[in-house]
């Protein structure tokens, strides 16, 4: 960005090192690839190892963790592979990034709740005058080719 | 007649990868949408197979381990790119490209069997919202390959000049957030989905 150069003062506080400096803050160290490499390395073999091997009988369990080690491997990538930090871009990206993070809990969890609650509701033994006495917990999934 | 506001035009310094990654989040909501579809849609089998049935979790693992290595050769090449070595840079990047075929090729064999085998996206909700998701991610991958092949022709005509660097950047950014959509996708959909 040679045009800004030849314009002193025109930064905001926090530009301080002109273009070249955040192109090398963007490339990383050597040392970051390989340890981010290694941790995805164990992240990755961790949970196949898991399932693979049933490790915990209770499928709740192993869902549950291989979950939790998939956020943890995705905040590594973002630190390692992609230099995410609150300094970068002025902390724009970190910005934008937690408010995708955002949008993206709003609509995964919505969708999973609303969806499960019509899943339930559109099953005939929710009805308590059509099946009296049985849960809708306990009910059959109803016949796909039943329904309009 | 004072003048309270800058008449020079104001374009922030790297401008460019903010608007990149400004995109990376709006394509994440994409993937979002999808994986919100296919955690609604993923148990609905319709009476057909399952995906404890269908997948092969050796042949995800296989895929996964491409593709993280894809992201640590890539690595590589933005530490050659820095260091001003064009020939590694290229190499570096080459050795991405194959990764990346490898995965494509991988995933390209998985779909093509699961068609023969009757288990093709119009079989159930839940091969539909696969094919949807999984597919997506893998389109990404094959343009980022087109793009990566069109840059190391940039690269190798016209060296590392300022705007080539620029891109490399921008398709650094591409790749790994590939990566981290596909850890989503192999936790969810392969991990998740053959759990009883």
């Amino acid at each position: 960005m040679s045009q800004h150069d030849a314009m002193p003062g025109h930064h905001s506080p926090g530009h301080h090192s002109p273009g070249h400096d955040s192109a090398i803050e963007h490339a990383g160290s050597l040392k970051d690839y390989v340890t981010g490499f290694v941790l995805a390395v164990l992240l990755t073999a961790i949970p196949f190892w898991l399932v693979m091997g049933r490790v915990f009988s209770h499928s709740g369990t192993t869902a549950a963790i291989i979950i939790g080690l998939a956020v943890v491997q995705i905040v590594i990538h973002m630190v390692y592979f992609l230099h995410m930090n609150t300094r970068a871009e002025g902390g724009w990206s970190l910005l934008a990034l937690l408010f995708t993070t955002m949008l993206v809990v709003i609509a995964l969890s919505g969708s999973i709740w609303v969806m499960y609650h019509l899943d339930h509701n559109m099953m005939p033994a929710a009805m308590p005058e059509a099946m009296p006495g049985m849960s809708p917990s306990a009910a059959p999934m109803p016949d796909p080719r039943a329904m309009p | 007649m004072p003048r309270f506001y800058s008449t020079a035009e104001h374009h922030p310094e790297n401008g460019t990868l903010l608007g990149f990654w400004l995109y990376l989040m709006s394509d994440c909501l994409v993937f979002a949408c999808l994986f919100a579809v296919y955690a609604v849609l993923g148990r609905h089998f319709a009476g057909g197979p399952t995906g404890a049935e269908l997948f092969e979790l050796p042949l995800v693992a296989v895929n996964t381990s491409l593709l993280l290595l894809s992201s640590l050769t890539y690595g590589f090449a933005m530490l050659a790119m820095s260091g001003n070595r064009l020939r590694e840079t290229l190499l570096w990047l080459a050795l991405t490209g194959g990764l990346g075929a490898g995965f494509i090729g991988l995933e390209l064999n998985e779909f093509a069997h699961l068609v023969a085998i009757g288990a093709g996206p119009r079989r159930s909700a839940f091969l539909s919202s696969f094919f949807t998701l999984v597919g997506t991610h893998g389109l990404h991958v094959s343009f980022g390959i087109v793009w990566l092949v069109t840059l190391m022709v940039q690269l190798a005509r016209h060296g590392l000049t300022a705007a080539n660097r620029r891109r490399v950047m921008c398709l650094s950014m591409f790749w790994h957030f590939l990566d981290v959509v596909w850890i989503g996708v192999f936790t969810v959909v392969y991990l998740l989905g053959v759990l009883p």
